[in-house]
């Protein structure tokens, strides 16, 4: 018998098997909590009881829009684009808000930060969307406003005033955003 | 004053795949179909099933200088649960896999984990396997009476991260262990020592570690480049590299193509021998454990049918391989020269997303 | 001695992570639009590199880090 038979224990390589992957459990969980600290912070421009950055973007036809110019309405500023899942998925939604509540002094105002702005704006067509879509393709306001999520929404009262901000969309947000709409427009 | 933060992962797509796959090489043919349906509920929970279809007909090497060729099907479930609960991604997966002589069944669980902004993914993973080994005698699986002679049970413990490095970059690094135990070889392969058949000889226990790198950026508008290194070393003395290199360009909204080279390279298993002059305790000419290279030239093209509401992202695919294996320390007892042999692969199906 | 090197030197590296808390992530979300493409996804098709892996795994003495999720086949 002259061949090595290495590793041949059941129980040594088992054992070290297993304390193996308790060690890459440990790592992991440390570099999990370690790096979930930093990062993906909530916007320091965007604060709920402070006034909303002033901006001025074109609309797909080319008109300029000013947000300071909007005060007197309920503004909503949903930013989105045609690659984020999320984004696509709650337009029908924002859709059936804006038509609702548009003559009770509410205005939606969806920034698409798409590369090329014809894209944004032939989804925004397809989709059927009745409100405004601007377009930020340079993403300077996307980049001032901070919000740190895809889709971002902000909700701003009739003074110009920041009152409510959501991160991301998931399924049964728009009853909150109905809820939060219904209550600024009363004010 | 609210101030919500719904991020989480996003669940996979719901989508439909049905492929039918061609393996020809070697003497070997396996052809099938496959079907993958894929539904999210609540959406926090995707569900997916799997059903896996092999014809094989055997007449490769093995079984030509030992036997005679055999014709057998094996038919494959997967059942998958993906669970998204905040930034992370839960996924149980359960696989059997049936033929009439060797059952496989496999449980797995895996965790994706996003942290850093979203740019940094981090993936643990475990899996458990229980195979059961037969025999055919004379074309029929001795599985009377359960009659399964043995088993190999097997544990995988997988660790890996994917990084964003820049908004056209990514890079992803994964390590996996896997440690089986039991019956780890064939009751059908045959070993050669002083050039007389006997019964092949394997360790029953095998411990494996395999390391991956890999890079995935957009080099020009609308083309990605991607390149793979794996080395894997286990026990049994073997060690592989693996390098793989692909490209991927899309022509106009409709199509889709890959082109990529995939370059593997293994030595030997410590108790591999091609005609054996020494009397060992473990002995195995299984080609599987001998010294090799493999050279593989892939194309893939993938067309989005027009005109269906974006809803439905139907494609068409297709895709071909052509593979070399040249084998160094295996002889084609036929000939007496080393063993090589060229396969096709082959791979038409259809997929939407719904 | 060289496996608790090993872990060591693992857990001194994830602590280190820990420290790099300070630096924010430099791709925003609104910035990751080639990202969303299919050109720069690891899998695009679960189902055929499932099978090509399936390929590999017979006829390949090597095993593991595949990338592709999926149980495994078990087959002589």
């Amino acid at each position: 018998m002259n061949l090595p038979v290495p590793h041949l224990n059941r129980m040594t390589h088992l054992c070290r098997l297993r304390r193996l992957a308790g060690t890459l459990a440990l790592v992991a969980m440390t570099a999990a909590t370690s790096l979930a600290g930093s990062g993906a912070a909530a916007s320091t421009v965007i604060v709920p009881a402070t006034p909303a950055p002033d901006f001025t973007l074109r609309t797909s036809d080319g008109r300029a829009l000013r947000l300071h110019e909007q005060r007197g309405q309920v503004v909503m500023v949903n930013f989105w684009a045609t690659w984020c899942g999320p984004c696509r998925q709650e337009m029908p939604h924002l859709n059936r808000l804006y038509g609702r509540y548009k003559d009770a002094g509410f205005l939606l105002l969806g920034v698409n930060v798409d590369e090329d702005a014809r894209v944004g704006a032939q989804m925004a067509a397809r989709m059927g969307l009745n409100f405004p879509v601007l377009h930020d393709a340079g993403k300077a306001v996307s980049r001032r406003w901070d919000l740190n999520a895809m889709p971002g929404t902000v909700l701003i009262d009739r003074d110009g005033t920041v009152r409510h901000l959501h991160r991301g969309y998931r399924e049964g947000m728009e009853v909150t955003y109905e809820q939060q709409i219904r209550a600024l427009v009363k004010e | 004053m609210a101030s919500g933060a719904a991020q989480a992962m996003p669940l996979p797509e719901d989508k439909a795949e049905l492929i039918y796959h061609v393996y020809d090489g070697g003497g070997v043919q396996a052809t099938g179909p496959a079907l993958l349906v894929r539904k999210s509920l609540a959406d926090r929970v995707s569900l997916s099933a799997q059903y896996y279809v092999d014809a094989v007909s055997n007449a490769s090497i093995d079984v030509v200088t030992t036997a005679s060729p055999f014709r057998e099907t094996r038919t494959a479930w997967d059942l998958g649960a993906d669970i998204v609960v905040r930034d992370s991604t839960l996924t149980l997966g359960l696989n059997r896999s049936r033929e009439p002589d060797y059952h496989a069944d496999t449980l797995s669980l895996d965790v994706a984990h996003e942290v850093f902004g979203g740019m940094t993914t981090l993936n643990l993973g475990f899996s458990r396997a229980r195979d059961r080994v037969g025999r055919h005698s004379r074309g029929v699986a001795d599985l009377s009476s359960g009659g399964f002679f043995d088993q190999a049970i097997r544990w995988q413990y997988r660790a890996g991260a994917t990084q964003i490095l820049s908004p056209r970059w990514l890079a992803s690094a994964n390590f996996e262990a896997i440690s089986d135990t039991g019956y780890l070889g064939s009751p059908y392969r045959a070993a050669r020592v002083f050039g007389a058949a006997v019964p092949e000889r394997n360790p029953r226990t095998r411990s494996s570690r395999a390391v991956k790198l890999r890079t995935l950026g957009e080099v020009a508008a609308g083309t990605s480049l991607r390149a793979d290194y794996r080395y894997f070393w286990d026990t049994w003395d073997v060690r592989a590299h693996t390098v793989e290199l692909a490209v991927a360009r899309q022509f106009g909204p409709a199509l889709l193509a890959d082109v990529s080279v995939r370059s593997y390279s293994q030595g030997k298993a410590l108790f591999y021998s091609d005609n054996a002059q020494v009397e060992t305790a473990f002995v195995s000419r299984n080609r599987q454990l001998s010294s090799f290279k493999t050279l593989g030239l892939g194309a893939k093209l993938s067309w989005t049918v027009p005109g269906l509401p974006p809803r439905y992202g139907v494609k068409l695919t297709g895709a071909v391989e052509l593979k070399r294996f040249r084998f160094a320390d295996f002889t084609d007892l036929r000939t007496g020269q080393p063993y090589r042999y060229d396969a096709k692969v082959l791979q038409v199906f259809v997929s939407s997303t719904y | 001695m060289r496996r608790a090197i090993a872990t060591f030197s693992l857990l001194a590296a994830s602590l280190l992570l820990g420290a790099c808390s300070s630096i924010e992530p430099w791709v925003k979300p609104y910035e990751r639009e080639r990202l969303a493409d299919p050109i720069l996804q690891w899998q695009r098709h679960a189902l055929a590199d499932k099978h090509r892996e399936h390929i590999h795994a017979v006829r390949e003495g090597a095993r593991g880090a595949t990338g592709v999720q999926g149980g495994g086949c078990g087959c002589n």
